[in-house]
């Protein structure tokens, strides 16, 4: 087999028009970290059970890990950089700091992406289906209920924003 | 991950003949969160990967009264469970699409992808099964339906021929007195493979009695498995905790189940019986309602 040709993508990465080459087996996840230097999106398995690649495709939460680049031609893509608006953090973000919900960080940016995709369905998501719905970011350091409550808390403050 | 072309034709036929040409070299790329995980590992190995959500019949899904849901072979799971009405009148395809994985996962992966990888466990087969569902196959020799019951082969493997892909699942008409539930046995909440999973589907006739039931049993055989005897002995039967528990027993009995690490045969029988008998009940439950 002859070396597989670079395939040219156009995207839209956090509302700015983007392109890039890739090879079709490089994943988005390699994409966005090594061709475009967003490196915000983190590599913990590869294999779509933890978590920290998750990026917006289209308005979803995937794992950019399970996502070649050559598949988001024409695709909008939002990443953990997109989150903050200029300097100001976004409500979840400032509730992860202030209740310290996290430790190595490692999972931080796939829990902050699929944190504000659930609030932004439902700022007064339940303990329940906030826990299920990040059933697929794993962290090994917290113990998820600092996460839980970050995650409460700027539900609450995203709905009294609105 | 080892070097691959990469292709996205628009029609059916195109990769038809793209696959006719490169054979097993060819892998077909739907939601990814199998076929990528299984490249990277290299479990399997492609010259050219071809991505088929490019083809509007096969990421596409229409109900109708007279036909039923032709599910495009790409849809990603969420479509089944956000749906309103899909989600009310396939109950078990609801239940299992929203526990495969997690959120991430179930925006990509589809119905059709679980069903071509044809896990003994994989969770949308029982319940597609139970749904009495068929697939609809292209191929260079034209088209063919298979029934979904057997359409797996062994662990794995299912019965496309050289050149052949699933265009879509067709999953029958639902009337105001029938309704399904999928339930699996896991030891957590989420994100976890089946021990034993099992769709029950039933159809109530207007004294309240069942006019037609049909259970499916995932991860207790090669092969997801259709539970003939138990299903029919359930016809003309009162919807009671008694009927659904002796259905459960009858299913036991084509239960073949292995012993790993998330379980030995014996306690895999006995979830059998358990989960026939709770998937009956809200299986007969949703359609009274």
């Amino acid at each position: 087999m002859p070396a597989s040709k670079k395939v040219h993508v156009t995207t839209t990465i956090n509302g700015e028009d983007t392109d890039f080459l890739c090879e079709p087996r490089h994943s988005l996840l390699e994409v966005l970290r090594d061709n475009l230097g967003l490196t915000g999106s983190k590599e913990g398995c590869n294999n779509g059970n933890c978590g920290a690649c998750t990026v917006m495709l289209n308005g979803r939460p995937v794992d950019s890990c399970l996502v070649l680049g050559a598949e988001v031609e024409g695709a909008e893509i939002e990443t953990v950089e997109g989150i903050a608006c200029s300097s100001n953090l976004h409500p979840v973000q400032e509730c992860f700091l202030e209740g310290a919900a996290l430790q190595c960080g490692i999972c931080t940016p796939g829990f902050l992406v699929a944190s504000k995709a659930l609030l932004d369905k439902d700022p007064h998501a339940s303990e329940e289906t906030i826990r299920f719905d990040l059933s697929g970011n794993l962290c090994r350091c917290t113990g998820y209920d600092k996460i839980v409550r970050a995650v409460q808390a700027a539900g609450q403050k995203m709905a009294t924003k609105v | 991950m080892k070097e691959f072309d990469y292709l996205a034709p628009e029609s059916v036929s195109e990769v038809v003949s793209v696959i006719s040409e490169h054979g097993d070299r060819a892998k077909l790329l739907a939601g990814g969160t199998d076929i990528i995980v299984q490249l990277r590992e290299g479990l399997r190995e492609a010259d050219v990967v071809v991505d088929i959500k490019k083809i509007d019949e096969v990421t596409s899904f229409k109900y109708s009264e007279e036909h039923g849901l032709s599910l495009g072979a790409a849809v990603a799971c969420y479509h089944l469970y956000e749906h309103p009405k899909l989600s009310q009148l396939y109950g078990a395809l609801a239940d299992s699409t929203h526990i495969i994985g997690g959120w991430q996962i179930q925006s990509r992966a589809s119905v059709g992808g679980n069903l071509c990888n044809a896990s003994p466990a994989a969770d949308s087969i029982p319940s597609l099964i139970a749904l009495n569902a068929t697939a609809v196959i292209a191929g260079p020799n034209g088209g063919r339906t298979v029934a979904v019951q057997d359409f797996c082969t062994g662990p794995g493997r299912n019965v496309l021929e050289n050149g052949e892909l699933l265009v879509s699942i067709q999953v029958p008409a639902q009337c105001n007195n029938s309704g399904s539930a999928y339930e699996r046995f896991i030891p957590r909440n989420e994100m976890d493979i089946a021990v034993v999973g099992v769709g029950s589907w039933v159809r109530l006739s207007e004294d309240g009695t069942i006019a037609e039931a049909r259970i499916s049993l995932g991860a207790v055989a090669a092969t997801p498995l259709f539970a003939e005897e138990a299903s029919a002995s359930l016809t003309g039967k009162h919807p009671s905790e008694e009927n659904f528990a002796a259905a459960g027993e009858l299913a036991k009995q084509i239960a073949t189940p292995i012993s790993d690490m998330r379980g030995t045969d014996e306690y895999r029988a006995h979830l059998v019986g358990v989960l026939v008998k709770r998937t009956l009940t809200t299986a007969a439950e949703r359609a009274q309602n």
